[in-house]
């Protein structure tokens, strides 16, 4: 059986080292995140060591290493949610879901991802969960936005 | 066409694709450097080669820039050298405050370069990275904390090595070098070559030292202590000592050697005679079966890693010899132990190698038989170095000793060995009397021998035109087994060693030295060869003593096979 690596790999017939980056965002959007395993294959394709794609892909901020829980968390440390206390709000969520930024809690429940700006600015401080909004949060309010989801869970 | 520039107003000559380094170095002037790796393409990443090029606005990368006629430069005026002063200061700025517990103290590219531009204060204070060490590795020792990201590492691994087991990860004040995946250097495709150790400014790269427990075991009176020194030690561990680069001091180092407190010095060139003696029957076997050709040589621990992580569609070709340090280690624990009437077991092992592959060798599974290792702790030049000063010897002044019989009577085939060539040479010369009964008349083969990456021959052996190629750094190995593959098939025996120039410019020795002090150690090697009586491994009187005491003849012994020879494997 063909890996999903390898079904998309067939989509860059004849690539060279400047197809990397597109692979890798082919790659990540239908698996998730970049596994060492489909990093390995890639290399094998293109003909790059794991090393050079490793360091490649640590230089973006789009590429994941971690496979994503079932709820992203996304923090917004763009300016006005950075004027408004984003940095503390990041630190509680840290706190609650005993995860750092660009991890995945043991559970696989939550991942949790610092973004530069997600355009709400009049909703500041705001983070955003498998796309849903929460405005205005702070840290005394993240605790229960968090159990929120844990509930859905039960 | 010949341009003319002006350096600091005086007129100098330069040619057309020439860098203003080439220029400034050809002349005899020195600009500082870090990133810069001679022979490479230049990156101009690190930028402490700036100078100021007459109507150009902001200073350029000495390094990387062509010049063109007419240009007017100067190296050190007062805006070039604040420059770097910056830069050395920024680099410091986030650098450890170690130096005294620093393995590089004394030896340190950032600190040289520190006290050259007269950086007396901490100006500026930056945010410490928190790296951990990396230990992983049998050979290396990594200490991200200590690296100033220059890349040479990175550089060698790929460009030289053809290994890539290292990488710049990660972006801005973050980046730093490490493994696909922040894996141990241990899971990497490393193969413990150590040339980014030699190429490494500060101390961020170092071996895993064994000096500890070999003092440890030196000062225990039940163990028997025995060391092994590979051929190329005693040309440059002179370096250490300030005595010119080529100088031979075997005589020195055997009697520095047991004021340690060695019981026993053996000298491996002893086993690259077996090597040889094992090797080049083991070409005749093949050149005559027609199989398993080209026949690739394997005492060189960092190529077999390398063949087994990248080449797996080669082993066959490997030869099944071990290397002369694992020779030496399992003859010692045996044969030795057996003449002697020692217990094996009461025997601590020791070898010096040029080498940090030989850490990983030595620590190999195949390596131990019946929970006993061959080998039990492998130094490096530069640890010997460190014992010696540690014993307070002073070794210019001791009286030159012999190393002890058996195992410390070599031919000077095994001592050339530590040449890049050398292995090829002195199985050339034995395997001709082994095809046609008679010596050859000429025991040099100059074409294998000299600096160069790549070398080629056609060698007559009685009726028979051989064909043998010598390669060193892992990326010509690599050029030359695509051509093997692509079809070439006049080729029956390959010399590979990871370094450039074989084990003299191994990623044990000295640290700093140029590519003069290499080829006189190499020069060096072939004069030993030159003056020696026993040119040829199956002449050396203890080695025809080993096969009359383990009869058959080499390469079909039961008795050696166990112990001398070992299957290897693929790995991922």
């Amino acid at each position: 059986m063909k890996s999903i690596v390898q079904e998309i790999l067939e989509n860059y017939p004849n690539a060279g080292r400047d197809s990397l980056i597109p692979i890798l965002q082919h790659v990540q959007e239908k698996m998730g995140f970049l596994s060492e395993e489909s990093v390995v294959e890639v290399g094998k394709y293109l003909q790059l060591p794991a090393s050079k794609i490793f360091g490649v892909a640590t230089f973006y901020n789009q590429f994941r290493f971690t496979q994503p829980g079932k709820y992203h968390v996304q923090v917004c440390r763009g300016t006005a949610c950075h004027v408004l206390g984003s940095s503390t709000v990041l630190i509680e969520i840290e706190k609650q879901l005993k995860a750092k930024a660009g991890q995945t809690t043991k559970d696989k429940l939550f991942s949790l991802e610092v973004v530069a700006c997600i355009g709400a600015c009049g909703l500041a401080p705001v983070i955003s969960i498998n796309g849903e909004f929460h405005a205005k949060v702070t840290s005394e309010s993240i605790k229960s936005i968090i159990d929120e989801y844990r509930n859905r869970e039960e | 066409m010949s341009l003319t520039i002006e350096v600091n107003n005086n007129r100098m000559f330069a040619e057309q694709g020439d860098t203003i380094l080439d220029v400034l170095n050809r002349n005899g002037m020195s600009v500082p450097t870090l990133c810069h790796m001679k022979g490479l393409i230049p990156t101009g990443s690190c930028r402490m080669c700036v100078v100021e090029v007459h109507g150009r606005r902001n200073l350029v990368t000495a390094c990387s820039e062509p010049v063109c006629d007419g240009m007017q430069i100067s190296t050190h005026s007062a805006r070039v050298v604040e420059s770097r002063k910056t830069i050395v200061e920024l680099l410091l700025s986030n650098h450890p405050d170690d130096c005294l517990y620093c393995e590089r103290n004394g030896n340190c590219e950032l600190q040289k370069l520190s006290e050259d531009l007269n950086v007396r204060e901490r100006r500026i204070s930056g945010q410490k990275n928190n790296y951990k060490l990396d230990v992983s590795s049998s050979s290396i020792v990594r200490d991200p904390a200590k690296c100033i990201l220059c890349g040479r590492c990175v550089r060698v691994c790929e460009e030289i090595e053809a290994v890539s087991a290292i990488e710049f990860v990660g972006r801005g004040s973050k980046t730093f070098i490490d493994t696909s995946f922040n894996h141990g250097l241990n899971l990497s495709s490393c193969v413990n070559c150590g040339q980014c150790i030699m190429v490494c400014p500060t101390g961020a790269l170092k071996e895993k030292s064994h000096l500890t427990e070999t003092k440890d075991y030196l000062s225990n009176p039940d163990k028997v202590t025995v060391i092994q020194y590979a051929p190329s030690i005693s040309v440059s561990l002179a370096e250490e000592f300030g005595i010119p680069a080529g100088t031979n001091i075997i005589g020195k180092m055997n009697a520095a050697l047991r004021r340690i407190g060695f019981n026993y010095v053996f000298d491996t060139s002893f086993s690259a005679d077996l090597t040889i003696m094992e090797e080049a029957s083991e070409l005749v076997e093949r050149v005559k079966k027609g199989e398993n050709l080209p026949m690739i040589t394997s005492c060189c621990p960092g190529w077999v890693k390398y063949a087994e992580g990248f080449h797996h569609d080669m082993i066959p070709n490997l030869s099944s010899c071990k290397s002369p340090q694992q020779m030496m280690g399992a003859i010692i624990k045996s044969y030795f132990a057996e003449t002697e009437g020692i217990d094996p077991e009461k025997i601590y092992s020791v070898s010096v190698m040029p080498c940090t592959a030989k850490k990983f060798e030595q620590q190999r599974e195949e390596m131990t038989h019946n929970g006993i290792s061959d080998v039990d702790a492998v130094l490096t030049t530069r640890e010997l170095a460190r014992l010696i000063r540690l014993h307070g010897i002073d070794i210019q002044n001791l009286e030159p000793e012999i190393a002890d019989s058996p195992l410390g009577t070599r031919s000077s085939a095994g001592k050339i060995f530590g040449a890049s060539g050398g292995v090829m040479e002195a199985a050339i010369r034995t395997a001709h009397y082994m095809i046609t009964g008679k010596e050859m008349v000429k025991f040099q083969v100059t074409a294998v021998r000299g600096f160069s990456g790549r070398k080629e021959a056609k060698v007559k052996v009685g009726e028979l035109e051989v064909g043998v190629a010598v390669v060193s750094g892992l990326k010509n190995a690599e050029i030359l087994l695509d051509e093997i593959r692509k079809g070439r098939n006049d080729i029956h025996f390959v010399e590979v060693m990871a370094c450039p120039g074989g084990c003299i410019n191994g990623g044990g020795q000295p640290i700093g030295a140029q590519e003069d002090a290499i080829k006189a150690r190499m020069a060096t090697l072939y004069d030993i060869d030159e003056k020696d009586a026993i040119k040829v491994s199956h002449k050396n009187p203890y080695i025809i003593e080993l096969y009359s005491k383990f009869p058959g003849k080499p390469s079909g012994t039961k008795a050696t096979n166990c112990f001398i020879h070992i299957t290897k494997k693929g790995r991922n």
